[in-house]
């Protein structure tokens, strides 16, 4: 019998084993973004920002060269790194908290510049590594440990739709919103970062991916329950698709 | 060197400073009394293929700063008081990530919104770290148009050699004040190897750039090594001015703005016969204590002028201990002593020598 790979780590990914959370969505989105910079040949390239939140050590994966920045301020890190190497792929991996709460005016900004850097956005609805405190991204009525009777519009506010503001922004050139729940929408996300890294690429202006992804730890739940959670609850508040594509397909 | 000479103001001279010395980068937000400076590289940066951006706030225009530099780029941002407080963050990151920089904080006076007179109020901030955590940011203080510049180009040797931000610290009395100032012509920057520096990993492993160390140990490392730079900075860096101090019975301290009027204040006080002198500190960071320390040992009396509530005076203070009694003049809020003022201290000093009391 003939033995074939039919599966093998993307060489952008050190042979580290992932430090998050069973069920966590980070594992599959760094694999993608790996993937696909293997794919396109820019590993030697890229220049990566990672955030303050779980993904702090995403340094630890990434087999490229990769820095650390302020919580919140990765887009203007990424606004840096961009203007010295015009030529390189940037991108920034933000959390909802990060991108969302602390860090609204350097992505609102840095969109508006049209910034030819791609943003990795990855929405949980919660700050992790903190324990699971509410964020701008939360559901009403969701549960979090400062919410602990659930968020109430009246207090809190209503859950934050960045991307859709991000929009209006006439720098901005791609947005969508995927989830990392199931193969199909796994697969959708893959396309959909690497729309962003072309259209970075050929230097038309900011794109950004926000991916709904489980916490299943903050959320109470098992990850198989977390993943049916995005499915069946989260999608409704934050529908997946293209949201602002001024290239077409 | 070749140089010509031109009319322009202190934040001119810092901008102009910033380009012979390489500074490709720089990112900023608007504040009184520190305009002229982006304005200046809104229009000089371009032209020679660097970036300038006008950033949404100082926490982004320190951070746009903390990616160009990590890049390997010459970068600077420039502010005023209330503006360099937003940056403290940033700036501790930059130090921690041994990232090489140059703030400009043109100072006014707070605390606060506070005014936009000079003001020299944020001497703690600047010298003593400023932002969280161990560390501390080269400053240095000009106190005329052609210091402005020749600092400014310094700060960025500094910063690269010791790959620590530095900071120029003056006010808005020098920044907009126009002088004569001479400008080098077909200067050569130093070039430094950033290996160290982002810029994709081909040929070579991947490279991080951080400043968290979750593990105890490997933080008390890493601060002890960047403490060993300070070290070698104090040793090889620190800089000041001696002004007729040769025979000076009474020895003034003053920087920048201070530093510049005490001149004249000591030109003054020999015209009428009173032994005086000057030690201008440069370098605020590293503090020159002992040539401090020496001078107030050789002099009777030591007078220390500063623009804010005796923040200078605790480090010279420090610095002195017993070798002689060290008085103090200042004036805050945006206000400024004029050199009567501090001549009227001088001669007090003297009487009282004179007097032949044992204590000058
Ligand atoms: S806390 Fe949530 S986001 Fe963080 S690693 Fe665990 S599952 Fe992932």
């Amino acid at each position: 019998m003939e033995i074939k790979t039919v599966f093998s780590k993307p060489e952008s990914l050190f042979d580290t084993p992932f430090h998050y959370c069973p069920g966590c969505g980070h594992g599959i989105i760094h694999r993608l973004i790996a993937e696909l910079l293997d794919e396109m040949g820019a590993r030697e390239r890229t220049l990566s920002v990672a955030p303050v939140g779980c993904a702090v050590f995403a340094y630890h994966y990434f087999n490229f060269d990769c820095m650390e920045a302020p919580h919140g301020r990765t887009p203007a890190v990424a606004t840096g790194l961009k203007r010295v190497h015009p030529d390189h792929l940037v991108f920034s991996y933000q959390g909802d908290g990060d991108l969302a709460a602390i860090g609204t005016g350097e992505i609102i900004h840095c969109a508006n510049r049209g910034e030819n850097i791609t943003v990795i956005f990855v929405n949980n609805g919660t700050y992790g590594m903190t324990g699971g405190q509410m964020a701008p991204t939360t559901l009403l009525n969701q549960k979090t440990t400062t919410t602990p009777k659930g968020r109430s519009a009246t207090q809190e506010g209503h859950p934050l739709k960045i991307t859709e503001m991000l929009a209006l922004t006439p720098g901005s050139a791609f947005l969508a919103r995927s989830a990392v729940s199931s193969p199909q929408n796994i697969r959708i996300t893959k396309k959909y970062i690497r729309k962003a890294f072309e259209v970075q690429d050929q230097k038309l202006g900011f794109s950004l991916v926000e991916i709904l992804s489980p916490c299943p730890v903050n959320w109470g739940l098992t990850p198989v329950q977390a993943i049916r959670r995005i499915e069946e609850t989260v999608i409704k508040e934050y529908p997946l698709g293209i949201i602002k594509d001024t290239i077409g397909p | 060197m070749k140089e010509t000479v031109k009319l322009i103001t202190g934040n001119e001279a810092i901008g102009t400073g910033a380009i012979i010395a390489g500074c490709r980068y720089y990112f900023g937000y608007p504040i009184t009394p520190q305009n002229e400076i982006p304005e200046f590289m809104s229009r000089e940066l371009p032209p020679r293929g660097g970036v300038f951006i006008q950033s949404e706030s100082e926490l982004a225009a320190i951070n746009m700063v903390m990616g160009a530099a990590a890049a390997g780029g010459r970068a600077m941002t420039s502010s005023s008081s209330p503006g360099i407080s937003l940056m403290q963050e940033g700036i501790s990151y930059m130090a921690g990530m041994e990232l090489p920089c140059v703030i400009v904080n043109v100072v006014r006076g707070g605390p606060g919104l506070g005014g936009i007179g000079p003001a020299q109020s944020d001497y703690f901030q600047s010298v003593k770290g400023g932002g969280h955590g161990d560390y501390h940011t080269i400053t240095l203080a000009p106190h005329t148009g052609q210091e402005m510049l020749e600092l400014t180009m310094l700060a960025f040797e500094l910063a690269d050699q010791y790959r620590n931000p530095a900071l120029i610290l003056t006010d808005g009395l020098l920044g907009q004040m126009s002088e004569a100032v001479e400008i080098p012509v077909n200067y050569k920057p130093r070039a430094f190897k950033k290996d160290w520096a982002m810029t994709g990993c081909k040929g070579r492993p991947p490279l991080i750039i951080k400043s968290l160390f979750l593990k105890e140990s490997d933080l008390e490392e890493n601060n002890l090594r960047i403490y060993k730079k300070y070290a070698e900075l104090k040793k090889k860096e620190t800089r000041s001015e001696a002004f007729q101090t040769r025979g000076a019975d009474i020895l003034l301290v003053a920087y920048g703005t201070s530093g510049r009027i005490c001149k004249a204040v000591v030109e003054a006080a020999r015209a009428e016969g009173i032994k005086a002198g000057l030690l201008r500190p440069i370098t605020l960071f590293p503090f020159p204590e002992t040539t401090l320390r020496k001078m107030a040992e050789r002099s009777k009396a030591v007078l220390v002028a500063e623009l804010s509530m005796g923040q200078f005076k605790e480090d010279v203070q420090r610095a002195v201990g017993d070798a002689a009694p060290v008085y103090f003049k200042n004036r805050v809020g945006g206000m400024v002593f004029s050199m009567e003022e501090i001549l009227e201290e001088v001669r007090k000093i003297a009487r009282r020598k004179t007097g032949g009391r044992k204590r000058v």
